[in-house]
């Protein structure tokens, strides 16, 4: 029942955030309140999985098409559970200082987010899946536009199109694999697996990765994602950014990998190069740009490469790297756009070179902002390193060449984000009468808790990667066959 | 909790008081807490000692599990034998005196609280990196004093130079990093642990020569050019003397750039196996030592001066490695460290006293105004010049006997630079302390020896400067090499899988004649600065009528301009056209043209919906037909994709 309570919350909490009105205060409030409830069902949800394992609901729905209302989590579900749960509260609570318009819509939004997250992280049905995975779109599409910048029309309508252009090619090769099963259930779907042709299966995985890889996204599919993480509102960019560039990750786990086995075997390779080929590319430009948003959507991109690189190396550190970097990028990129956020509210720029100088006011940012970009630099004892370690690793394992050239981003990840920190926050400021109000309240509670998971999860990592080996390890057999 | 896991935690607990504290913390509070914190690890590490001396067996203590995935199990653990104990001792006693030298130094910085914590993070990570009992461990503390070092050379941060220089550094360092890594997933891949102790039980029976081995120990060796200044990445050490001056002293002399020379002591009978290594390691060496030694005779900032002097001692130090006499080459780490770090901390009681002035072509004469500076900087300069009994002479003395038999050819680069060096630091005193004073009135008026906080520990290090180089006798001399003795035991592996090891055959005139052959020349060079410098009083001309070569020298070789062309520049041009051309105009562009496609399509579409059966039948027959050319169109997919694949493949 607590699964079903997971997907209800914040479905429930929107509509009567929505139905309560326009009360900045109130909307603010009750949107915190149902998603630390929603974090507290989490927890129990968790606590059962820690002492029964795998977790599973399953009512029938239609049972005359096999189409059956199934969730199940095991702990690479989980673990992105933990992750959802935890950031949409710190994205709420990173926009109590600023009020806006239609507040209620705006929360109610937010939570509907959460919940196809939520319902995307534990489906066990194919259409159940798809449902979610396209149901998410929609309250980001609109908190990017409705609160966006001057440009977020285009910007957001282009990602739009990007993401259900990728997902009608995905529906195609559900139906497909439907009509061949005879049930949407995605463990039962793999016994089938052996009996579909490998060229068929090279089809479906390229439907599948088609869609997957516009999400994270992956190269040469990433060029709307710059102009939507700097457009849209700093909300809506935190939930692309921090959670919904994970969904098409957990569909290459889910979907991509195991559904078609002897496709991703065979064109495994080909992502893993163009992962590579986007985490340089990505890094690259990443190194002269001038927007701040636009130089952490880079970096986002470029890590994003990598993960998929990892997940295709076939290898367990991987796999395990993979997840694990996701929950570091996840946690990373909503504390440096929650940064920017604040360099731009309190200087009106985001603009490298119009910047300079803010660790004098306000050191506390400063030392928060390091504290989150060496968790990007992958340094040790921050959890970007670990995720970064065992993915490199992976990568080297399977190709040490193109291990060698992933290197090359740690080196590139420096470059770029020593210059973001640099311009920021050391140097002359740029207007010497103005004082830069340090962060303070909700702001600093944030940061805190960001700053400190950066910590944690570095140094003490094995409590997460012990959760979710089994079930890599269980995809790394299954694939193992084929 | 035990004594081991205290002696990082100290300075651990003094970085979080004063870097938590900055606020609320009472001025007067953080100097003696950041010294307190180094000297509390200090005390630590004798109690550790005498725990160590009790059983002589190595200790290894693991705290937990850190990074576990299937076969890889990282375990945070530390090892203390003796090569750690020596670097602890290093760290937390010369860490301590340079610490309270900084009381003195930052008392009236505004920002002395960030940076004893800054000093006491740098502090934890050094400890880290030496007490560490498997490779990663090593990394953390090595990517943690990179961290410091950038942290500490951008101090004084509102000059944009000053940030360059750090960031500068940490990059720099980064492609060290990367060969680092690279080292240690071999390191994995061939040995399945990445434990000191398993690796080189397995290692000791790898055949020399082998190729794993020596992939291996060349990727290590890439970090330590990294971190330990080596050519070809040896340009952020002078820039990072933008810092404040004792951390140029602890950081960039005493201890972080030792840590290339640790690891690979540390990693002995890899590099033992390996001899296409080493030997790429001692020219290497050679080469670092000798240019960097040239740029130093020109160089008039006296930091800049003992920092290409430090460029140049490493290069030495890795030339002692190079030939297989690890014990020489940590021999002069050691006693580098002393007056080296002597040496920095006089520099920065003579910049102190100028108000800031760091070109000695403004200074002379400051003899009489700073006594204890300059009778302990002289100290030092003798230390260093390889002049006996001074500490140098024995630890570079060795070193240069055992490439005497290794390769005469490059003996003898390693004298030349052995000259230069006795030339550029008897320049630097000379300048700086006997004839007049060439500064301006103010200056002159401000000039005035350093509290005892600063002069203290300049006179304990000239003390071991000393007599420092006792803890190794030569042989010649029928004294005992305590060192050597000491550390005997972590080369019970190259030793047992190499005949041989450390065997000196050299006869005993050919020592005497070597050693008497390096302090004349030392001497001499002694000599000539002296005759140039006080004798004829010369002065080093200004920067803009230097030219030729000396410029070309003076600059470095141009090498930084050379690297920007290399690889700043090309990065930062792909990095434009790959954003503004390639992202909006060739992908998007691409899809835009496909979408303007689709749309004109949809047009025809429109007109499509005639009504007529006949039509609709003929439409679908055309699909059908798309959907038979499509099955082809695998064919050819995979056919695209075998080439692929074949060129991408491993």
């Amino acid at each position: 029942m607590l699964i079903l309570a997971l997907i209800l919350i914040p479905i429930l909490g929107a509509l009567l955030v929505f139905a309560l009105g326009q009360n900045q205060l109130r909307s603010k409030q009750l949107a915190l309140a149902v998603a630390l409830v929603e974090l507290v069902v989490f927890g129990l949800v968790f606590k059962e999985f820690s002492t029964t394992g795998n977790l599973l609901l399953q009512k029938d729905w239609l049972p005359d098409f096999g189409i059956s209302f199934k969730f199940s989590i095991d702990g690479i579900s989980v673990l992105l559970l933990a992750l959802s749960t935890v950031l949409v509260p710190l994205v709420i609570l990173s926009t109590f200082k600023v009020a806006y318009e239609k507040s209620n819509l705006l929360y109610a939004l937010i939570l509907l987010t959460e919940a196809a997250l939520v319902g995307v992280f534990m489906a066990g049905d194919l259409f159940l899946f798809y449902f979610f995975f396209e149901i998410a779109l929609v309250p980001v599409y609109f908190l990017g536009l409705i609160w966006g910048g001057a440009n977020a029309a285009k910007a957001t309508f282009k990602m739009l199109a990007y993401t259900i252009f990728g997902s009608l090619l995905m529906l195609v090769g559900l139906v497909y694999l439907y009509s061949k099963g005879q049930t949407a259930d995605m463990e039962a779907l793999k016994a089938s697996m052996a009996f579909i042709p490998s060229n068929v299966q090279g089809i479906l995985f390229s439907l599948f990765m088609l869609a997957f890889a516009i999400k994270m996204p992956i190269f040469p599919f990433h060029t709307w994602q710059a102009d939507a993480y700097s457009e849209s509102s700093t909300p809506a960019t935190m939930l692309l950014a921090g959670l919904l560039s994970k969904m098409g990750v957990y569909g290459l786990i889910r979907i991509a990998l195991p559904l078609a086995p002897m496709g991703a075997a065979e064109m495994g390779h080909m992502v893993m190069v163009l992962g590579v080929i986007g985490l340089i590319y990505g890094s690259i430009i990443a190194v002269k740009q001038d927007n701040l948003k636009r130089l952490i959507a880079y970096s986002s991109f470029a890590h994003m490469g990598l993960m998929a690189a990892a997940i295709f190396s076939g290898t367990l550190e991987g796999a395990q790297g993979a997840v694990f970097q996701m929950l570091a990028h996840g946690l990373n990129a909503i504390g440096l756009f929650f940064v920017v956020k604040i360099i731009a509210e309190r200087t009106g720029g985001r603009s490298l070179s119009a910047l300079g100088g803010l660790s004098q006011d306000a050191p506390w940012l400063s030392v928060s902002f390091m504290i989150i970009l060496l968790g990007s630099v992958a340094l040790p004892l921050t959890n970007g390193f670990v995720g970064e370690f065992l993915m490199l690793k992976g990568v080297f394992d399977h190709s040490k060449l193109l291990g060698i050239i992933s290197g090359i981003s740690i080196i590139l990840g420096a470059v770029y984000l020593l210059r973001l920190f640099q311009k920021t926050m050391f140097g002359e400021k740029q207007n010497a009468d103005v004082v830069i109000a340090d962060v303070s309240g909700t702001e600093a509670v944030v940061l805190f808790v960001i700053s400190a998971l950066v910590i944690l999860m570095g140094v003490f990592p094995n409590c997460i990667l012990e959760i979710s080996e089994p079930a890599s390890q269980q995809l790394l057999d299954y694939m193992a066959q084929f | 909790m035990s004594l081991i896991a205290l002696i990082p935690l100290f300075p651990l607990l003094g970085f979080l008081i004063n870097g938590l504290g900055f606020k609320i913390m009472p001025k007067n509070l953080v100097a003696p807490i950041g010294i307190g914190a180094s000297f509390l690890s200090f005390l630590a590490t004798i109690g550790v000692y005498l725990q160590f001396k009790e059983t002589n067996g190595t200790i290894v203590e693991t705290l937990f599990e850190w990074i576990t995935v299937g076969n890889l199990n990282v375990s945070f653990a530390f090892q203390i034998d003796q090569l750690s104990i020596l670097m602890l001792f290093i760290i937390t006693g010369v860490g301590t005196l340079i610490h309270l030298y900084s009381a003195g130094y930052m008392k009236h910085d505004a920002g002395i609280g960030k940076f004893f914590a800054y000093l006491n993070l740098f502090l934890f990570s050094m400890l880290i990196l030496v007490m560490g009992a498997n490779y990663l461990i090593m990394f953390i503390g090595w990517e943690g004093v990179g961290l410091c070092s950038y942290l500490l050379i951008g101090f004084w941060n509102k000059r944009s130079d000053f940030g360059d220089a750090a960031r500068k550094a940490f990059i720099m360092n980064r492609v060290g990093d990367l060969g680092f890594l690279i080292g240690v997933f071999l390191i994995f891949h061939y040995f399945g642990t990445l434990e000191y102790l398993e690796v080189f039980e397995q290692a000791k029976g790898m055949p020399s020569g082998s190729l794993p081995l020596m992939f291996i120990s060349f990727c290590l060796f890439i970090g330590a050019m990294g971190k330990s200044a080596q050519i070809p990445l040896f340009t952020w050490l002078p820039d990072a003397m933008a810092g404040p001056t004792p951390v140029s002293a602890l950081i960039h002399a005493a201890t972080m750039v030792t840590a290339g020379v640790y690891m690979v002591v540390r990693s002995n009978v890899l590099y033992t196996l390996s001899p296409d290594t080493l030997e790429f390691i001692a020219w290497i060496g050679t080469l670092t030592a000798l240019i960097a030694a040239s740029i130093a005779l020109f160089q008039n900032d006296i930091k800049k001066v003992l920092a290409y002097s430090t460029v140049s001692q490493l290069g030495y130090m890795f030339i002692g490695l190079g030939v297989m006499a690890y014990t020489s080459g940590f021999f002069h780490v050691i006693t580098h460290a002393f007056f080296k770090a002597l040496l920095f901390l006089g520099a920065g009681s003579v910049i102190h006293a100028m108000g800031d002035e760091q070109d000695i072509r403004k200074m002379g004469g400051l003899w009489s105004k700073t006594k204890i500076t300059a009778i302990t900087f002289l100290i030092g300069t003798i230390a260093i010049s390889g002049i006996p009994p001074f500490a140098g002479f024995f630890s570079k003395d060795e070193i240069l006997a055992h490439v005497f038999e290794h390769n005469k050819g490059m003996w003898a680069l390693a004298m030349l630079g052995s000259f230069m060096t006795a030339f550029y630091m008897f320049r630097l005193f000379f300048l700086t302390f006997t004839g007049q004073f060439r500064g301006t009135k103010e200056q002159e008026e401000h000039l005035h020896e350093s509290p005892s906080s600063m002069t203290l520990p300049l006179i304990v290090l000239a003390g071991l400067s000393i007599v420092g180089g006792f803890i190794g006798f030569p042989e010649i001399f029928h004294l005992p090499h305590f060192l050597a003795d000491f550390l005997s035991p972590i080369y019970a592996n190259s030793r047992e899988a190499f005949e041989g090891f450390g065997e000196v055959h050299l006869s005993h005139s050919t020592e005497w004649i070597l050693m008497g052959f390096s302090v004349l020349l030392a001497l001499s060079a002694l000599l000539l600065a002296y005759i140039i410098y006080v004798k004829r009083g010369f002065v080093p001309k200004e920067d803009s009528e230097i030219t030729g070569i000396q410029k070309f020298v003076y600059n470095k070789y141009y090498l930084d301009e050379n690297y920007d062309k290399v690889f700043v520049n090309p990065i930062e041009k792909s990095s434009k056209f790959f954003g503004n051309i390639i992202d909006p105009k060739v992908i998007d562009g691409f899809i835009k043209f496909i979408t303007s496609g689709i749309a004109s399509l949809s047009k025809i579409g429109t007109k499509v919906q005639t009504g007529t059966t006949g039509f609709y039948l003929l439409i679908m027959g055309l699909s059908i037909g798309f959907i038979l050319i499509l099955n082809l169109g695998q064919g050819i997919l995979a056919h695209f994709t075998d080439i692929f694949k074949a060129i991408t493949s491993k």
